[in-house]
């Protein structure tokens, strides 16, 4: 089972929901952050690292000896990331997508790969949870391939629970693809539901099941609830705004266990994401 | 001219209702919305489009099954598991590298240029304003952020507006950096927990990695005043201007559901004077 937590808007409670979620269950269940640009799942869970490993994407490397400057590399890079002029050759490894276009057209067999560091991705468990997250380079711009990293240690037969980044773009597409349910973080104010309309859009794209989390439940409007009946998404819970929650989340620990009472409603929440994975099976 | 871009790291910490309070506070200036994949300063903002222009990003595969006769090469060659058994191309997976379009020995494969979103010059109650809507599962958010910020240089030039105040998004990866970059400072909008003070943390390092000079503002700061004196020191450990603490008001969702500004909804309130004191330090920490 993989359940991806994404939401369109940012800060509606996406890592709030993945790591009590991902806490209160009695099973084996590992937790990926792939919100590389800021992960945070780690400041609850507090995980032991047991494994780091930085993560690389390739990129061209010129062997000027064989170069003639024919300009097949750069005629045939859509990204600028190669420029040939007279007899000078340039590489620009921040725009280079990883293609290989430039080393399969090279007639000389002039260019190899090395590697752009994209960041790090490490692994551990918190108690019994697995864990695992990437943390993107300050100032690497892609952060589409170190998800796909993060997410390769999926694992089959146990409950992976995804924290997605927030927006509708290439990021949270690579992060939700090919997962049995979204679970849609979202908060009961105009720009929660305008940002949920984008991320519902995005979904259904992908062809996803989906439910709701409404967070902060009890401050804002109607606009979320209705549009969720107006459009057949079931609200699987809601959390209402308290202080002791907020409280707890800003010193970095889990509601479950501030909370304990709660345990029980991330464990119903459960059940209706099996229920509804189940009857689409 | 001055360009100030509003960033926090951490999403949902008040960007773009504090945007829209500066908008309200200031003159001669105008605004932009760079966080084209889910932008919500239009909500408050309320534009009247004026012109509407596509914005086309890459190409995408196509191929001609008439013309394919299945040798493989492309599906060999494909970095991103974009094509399938069945010689059709996942839009979503296509990279938009071309590799397969120049190789293809059968020349089956098209590359048609994408529409992959569209943008907006608008007049709204506060000034111009140039904003954008990048296309759902879409690629190339960078280039529209560039794109937009270019054209609101362009109209402020035109109007004589010495101020751009633009409307950032989160994260620290590709439209950000193409939201930061040049910009005269950055406001960063911190919230007192610990994901805000990781958050606030690593965007810094990002604005610093860019040679941006950097604000930062905590709101919401009586949920946790310590965590609030957490972010403030690191602010001021790493030399960045600590503008002021706004504190958890409801004012702020009260106004967004009237699509309104907090200064337009309750001038009077203590948090809407908070917020013009922030912003008198804003405009004296750039001039």
């Amino acid at each position: 089972m993989i359940i991806s937590v994404a939401s369109g808007k940012g800060g509606t409670g996406k890592t709030t929901v993945a790591t009590n979620l991902a806490f209160s269950l009695e099973k084996d269940v590992q937790i990926l952050d792939c919100d590389v640009e800021e992960p945070n799942a780690h400041l609850f869970l507090h995980p032991d690292i047991k494994d780091r490993m930085s993560a690389f994407t390739p990129v061209p490397e010129i062997d000027k000896e064989k170069c003639t400057y024919c300009k097949k590399c750069s005629d045939i890079c859509r990204f600028n990331a190669i420029a040939v002029l007279k007899d000078i050759i340039l590489t620009f490894p921040e725009l280079c997508h990883s293609c290989g276009g430039c080393m399969e057209v090279c007639p000389e067999k002039a260019i190899s790969e090395t590697g752009r560091e994209l960041g790090v991705v490490e692994r551990g468990m918190a108690g019994s949870v697995g864990f695992v997250h990437g943390r993107l380079r300050i100032g690497e711009a892609m952060s589409p391939p170190l998800i796909k990293k993060v997410r390769s240690f999926i694992v089959d037969n146990i409950v992976n629970i995804i924290d997605a980044p927030p927006g509708t773009s290439c990021p949270v597409i690579t992060a939700m693809k090919k997962t049995d349910y979204v679970l849609m973080v979202t908060e009961p104010t105009p720009f929660g539901l305008h940002d949920l309309k984008l991320a519902v859009e995005a979904v259904k794209i992908l062809g996803i099941p989906h439910g709701l989390v409404i967070n902060r439940s009890d401050i804002g409007d109607n606009g979320v609830k209705d549009y969720a009946k107006k459009e057949d998404i079931p609200i699987l819970m809601e959390i209402p705004f308290d202080r002791k929650i907020a409280e707890a989340y800003s010193n970095g620990k889990l509601v479950v266990q501030e909370m304990p009472e709660w345990k029980e409603e991330f464990l119903a929440l459960y059940r209706k994401i099996e229920k509804l994975v189940g009857q689409r099976r | 001219m001055k360009e100030l871009v509003v960033i926090s790291g951490k999403g949902g910490t008040g960007k773009t209702s504090l945007t829209a309070a500066f908008a309200a506070l200031s003159e001669n200036k105008i605004l932009c919305d760079a966080d084209v994949d889910a932008a919500d300063l239009h909500l408050l903002m309320k534009p009247d489009v004026g012109i509407k222009t596509d914005f086309t990003g890459g190409g995408i595969a196509q191929i001609d099954l008439s013309k394919c006769i299945e040798c493989g090469l492309c599906r060999d060659l494909c970095r991103f598991d974009a094509i399938r058994e069945n010689y059709v191309v996942d839009h979503i997976d296509c990279e938009g590298c071309g590799v397969c379009v120049d190789f293809c020995p059968e020349k089956a494969i098209a590359f048609p240029i994408q529409i992959c979103g569209e943008w907006y010059i608008s007049e709204t109650r506060f000034g111009p304003m140039v904003h954008a809507r990048l296309g759902i599962a879409e690629e190339n958010s960078g280039k529209l952020v560039t794109l937009i910020r270019n054209e609101t240089k362009k109209l402020a030039e035109q109007r004589d507006l010495d101020l751009i105040i633009t409307d950032g998004p989160p994260g620290i990866g590709c439209p950000v950096i193409a939201s930061i970059g040049g910009a005269s400072a950055v406001l960063i909008v911190a919230e007192p927990t610990v994901s805000g003070l990781h958050d606030m943390e690593r965007v810094a390092r990002l604005a610093a990695h860019f040679k941006v000079p950097a604000m930062v503002c905590v709101n919401k700061y009586d949920l946790n005043p310590g965590q609030a004196d957490a972010i403030e020191k690191v602010a001021e450990d790493q030399k960045m201007v600590v503008l002021g603490r706004i504190p958890f008001d409801p004012i702020f969702t009260e106004a967004m559901i009237q699509g309104k500004t907090i200064h337009e909804y309750k001038k009077e309130s203590e948090t809407s004077r908070i917020v013009a004191g922030i912003w008198n330090n804003v405009i004296s920490t750039i001039q």
